[in-house]
């Protein structure tokens, strides 16, 4: 399998292109402008469409767009990148529109710094934008699953119809590692049932969101809800490690689980029965695998470079109160030893 | 009663509205007097009468005119506020026959989308843009529009429009005819059937111009909106014509139609031959990553000035470490005196999946200039080894730790490559850094950093030998 030392927001732009992808539109932010520097570079060399965007609302809208052309499109930005693209993400749920969004999250509030942090997560998981309606959240922790789950994200955001975030941070995006190319090369369909083309076979299709109807709008909201079951249902994914007889449980995705499960490791030779659960999709949440865990009688640490917004969800599925929090703001990863001491701390 | 209504039909409209149903299947839903209705006859006609109904997508903008999808025959998709030139630009861009309109008022277009207006317009997109100016927000309640006219009464201006609170009314059309890209722009008016008439043959352009992929093309519509203004049909006439006219005077701007050649753009290629090309696959050789758990991992931390090749000796280690069949990261680290000033990078060699890339506490720092060296000396664990450029002056390392000079700067002058000072380094790491990676491993990573310019590797080769030597 061919493979090379690749950054993580260079693999975000292999994935899409094997996974067929052929429009992006996007505007510089960092940490994630090397994902627009690659789209440039390497898009128009096959004919796909790359456009950089006058503002992050403008680039989502062109995304919001060719999406609804059936194509397949990738945006991505940074923490106040994303914050502005909230209105077309909505957008394209409520018009149930397959799209590939990249948060390559920075530390905040506001300006914050360029730093990684984790704090994206209410805004990617619990909608972001106004209205009731989820984004299917994937959270890879190396450069290779930067590039696998963008491909996999594309196959959710099509198989639903519906906005799919990679939530990834500044180490993930800018880390180098070896990189396994995808084997396979994905030739798009349009699907011409839904899209809008400007074409004879799509010329009655109506791509929309509104409905003054409140019977007909509120129907809407209860399909949507049902496609969000059938999501919870069908698609969570995570990774245990360690997890068989561990008694404190670190609940931890992206980069943070790659430190805690070194961390695991420590604990373990220190004689602490220490397991790493990773969410490897944070909408669908696995709630019920952790609330079996909890069942067990594992006591729960969230890490995550956040103010325990993850944990909320840990909370809410394991019925626990007490769970607890290791995390660093600013830009600042969480130390191996700063784990160690909480899982002492409660061991 | 009301479904009998008789409405003269037109070939580019549906026959009844669907969509919006109702009690009067063939009534649209705007108020009587209104310039959507004829504007959006209009462009249904000219649709028909070009042959391009099929290739046509109308966006649908928010306000009173986000329900043309009921009328217009063709592909529609409804947009956010002041967004539908940039939702038009990815269909085109994905769709490089579909003929995109976008059609706005002048809340939409000039007020919260005039970024997205301007940007599409000086793009010269391929999309006709129809702009109706009726100096007033319609649908979301009489407010303020940016083309109010000084003294005019609004639901926000409700002593008239005042300049010295609320600015001019904005001439988009001759802002937009700054701009280099736009092939046609025309202002008409919708007042009378004249001037109807001439509004018709203003669509048509815009519309041949997309019919042939020739670019981006502008109209503005003075348009009637009795109903918010007020005013009955008799008055409502007179205000277009003498004070919206001599606020925005009717003109063709330009019509560059006949010098501009068609934009066409390629169709994508999704063979997964091309995209191997492309990403440098065909004949790579393949490396295999064997965990080997006895292997210490080790963690180096490089640093120096931005421009001393910090970050490319960084990458030329994991290059090393990986083709030496090691777990490898790598990760720079931009401080907030990244332009300009100091930079670092940490490298992870290990046996197994790494955890975190960053390295807090190196085996080994390399430190090119003084300040990293003072900054992250004190980092290194015990037992671990500091190489440092010789021109950052003598240095005593903290206790346990090793500190080796190198006449790194010194070497890579005297070959006449200043900027090869990091390979220098590289030698003298390779000589003392006890990495556990084969030396060829070394020099064999310059393939990779090289790959451009092969032409640099015998020189570096020598340099990366006299760095080691000189450590020896």
């Amino acid at each position: 399998m061919p493979a090379q030392l690749v950054e993580g927001n260079t693999a975000v732009i292999v994935g899409a292109m094997y996974a067929g992808c052929d429009c992006f539109f996007g505007y510089p932010i960092t940490p994630a402008s090397e994902i627009l520097h690659e789209a440039s570079r390497h898009f128009p060399k096959v004919g796909r469409k790359f456009v950089q965007a006058e503002s992050e609302e403008a680039a989502i809208n062109m995304a919001y767009g060719a999406a609804a052309a059936g194509h397949r499109v990738l945006a991505a930005s940074s923490g106040p990148g994303m914050s502005l693209k909230q209105e077309g993400i909505s957008y394209i749920a409520g018009a149930e529109l397959p799209c590939v969004i990249v948060d390559i999250a920075r530390a905040g509030p506001g300006l914050g710094n360029i730093g990684p942090e984790q704090s994206d997560y209410n805004q990617a998981v619990k909608g972001g934008g106004h209205g009731c309606y989820r984004n299917i959240v994937l959270a890879p922790n190396s450069v290779q699953e930067m590039c696998d789950f963008t491909i996999k994200a594309f196959d959710l955001a099509f198989k639903y119809r519906n906005p799919a975030v990679i939530l990834a941070d500044g180490v993930l995006g800018h880390m180098v590692e070896p990189l396994n190319f995808p084997q396979t090369a994905v030739e798009p369909v349009i699907d011409p049932t839904w899209a809008v083309c400007g074409n004879r076979e799509t010329r009655g299709n109506l791509v929309t969101s509104i409905d003054l109807d409140f019977k007909e709008l509120e129907a809407h909201n209860l399909n949507l809800q049902a496609k969000y079951d059938r999501i919870r249902e069908n698609e969570v994914d995570y990774e245990e490690y360690r997890i068989d007889d561990a008694e404190i449980v670190l609940v931890s995705y992206g980069i943070s689980s790659r430190i805690a499960k070194s961390a695991v490791d420590a604990a373990r030779r220190e004689g602490i029965r220490a397991g790493l659960f990773r969410p490897v999709t944070l909408f669908p949440f696995p709630a019920e695998e952790l609330k079996a865990l909890a069942e067990r009688g594992s006591g729960f640490i969230s890490v995550e470079m956040s103010d325990g917004q993850m944990r909320e969800d840990i909370r809410l599925a394991t019925g626990c109160r007490d769970v607890g929090l290791v995390s660093r703001y600013g830009g600042n990863l969480i130390g191996r030893d700063e784990i160690m001491e909480k899982m002492r701390e409660v061991a | 009663m009301a479904s009998k209504e008789n409405v003269i039909g037109s070939a580019g409209m549906y026959g009844v509205f669907e969509r919006k149903g109702g009690s009067a299947p063939t009534a649209t839903h705007y108020c009587p007097g209104c310039g959507h209705g004829i504007l959006h006859k209009i462009i249904a006609d000219t649709m028909a009468d070009l042959d391009i109904q099929d290739r046509s997508v109308v966006m649908s903008p928010v306000g009173c005119s986000v329900f043309t999808y009921y009328y217009i025959d063709c592909g529609h998709v409804q947009t956010a506020h002041g967004r539908a030139p940039a939702v038009a630009t990815g269909i085109s861009r994905a769709e490089d026959d579909a003929i995109l309109i976008s059609y706005q008022g002048d809340g939409d277009l000039a007020s919260i989308g005039l970024n997205e207006t301007v940007q599409a317009a000086n793009r010269g997109e391929k999309m006709a843009v129809f702009f109706i100016n009726n100096t007033v927000y319609g649908m979301t309640g009489g407010q303020m529009a940016p083309t109010t006219l000084v003294g005019e009464v609004t639901a926000t201006t409700p002593t008239g429009r005042d300049p010295r609170d609320s600015g001019y009314p904005i001439h988009i059309c001759e802002l937009l005819d700054t701009l280099r890209a736009p092939v046609y722009i025309e202002r008409v008016s919708l007042s009378n059937i004249n001037q109807i008439k001439k509004a018709r043959r203003a669509v048509r352009r815009a519309l041949e111009i997309q019919r042939d992929k020739k670019g981006y093309a502008f109209v503005e519509f003075l348009s009637p909106c009795p109903t918010i203004l007020r005013m009955d049909a008799r008055r409502i006439e007179l205000f277009i014509n003498e004070e919206m006219e001599r606020e925005f005077p009717l003109k063709r701007f330009r019509d560059r139609s006949s010098e501009v050649v068609p934009i066409e753009r390629r169709e994508s290629d999704f063979s997964k031959g091309s995209l191997d090309g492309i990403f440098g696959l065909i004949g790579e050789e393949e490396v295999e990553v064997i965990p080997d758990p006895a292997f210490v991992a080790k963690g180096v931390k490089i640093a120096g000035f931005g421009g001393q090749g910090v970050l490319s000796m960084g990458l030329a280690l994991a290059q090393a470490a990986y083709r030496s069949g090691r777990f490898v990261s790598w990760y720079p680290d931009y401080g907030p005196e990244q332009r300009g000033g100091t930079s670092n990078c940490s490298v992870v060699i290990s046996g197994e999946s790494i955890g975190s890339p960053v390295v807090d506490h190196p085996d080994v720092l390399v430190a090119f200039n003084r300040p990293s060296l003072e900054k992250f000396a004190s980092d290194v664990r015990k037992g671990g080894l500091i190489l440092y450029d010789g021109l950052a002056g003598s240095f005593n390392p903290p206790e346990g730790v090793a500190a080796v000079p190198v006449p790194a700067t010194e070497i890579a002058l005297s070959r006449g490559v200043e900027q090869a000072a990091n390979t220098a380094m590289f030698g003298a790491l390779m000589e003392l850094g006890n990495l556990g990676l084969p030396r060829e491993a070394f020099g064999g990573a310059f393939k990779r950093t090289f790959a451009k310019k092969p032409k640099l590797i015998p020189l570096n080769l020598e340099i990366l030998e006299e760095g080691a030597r000189s450590v020896r």
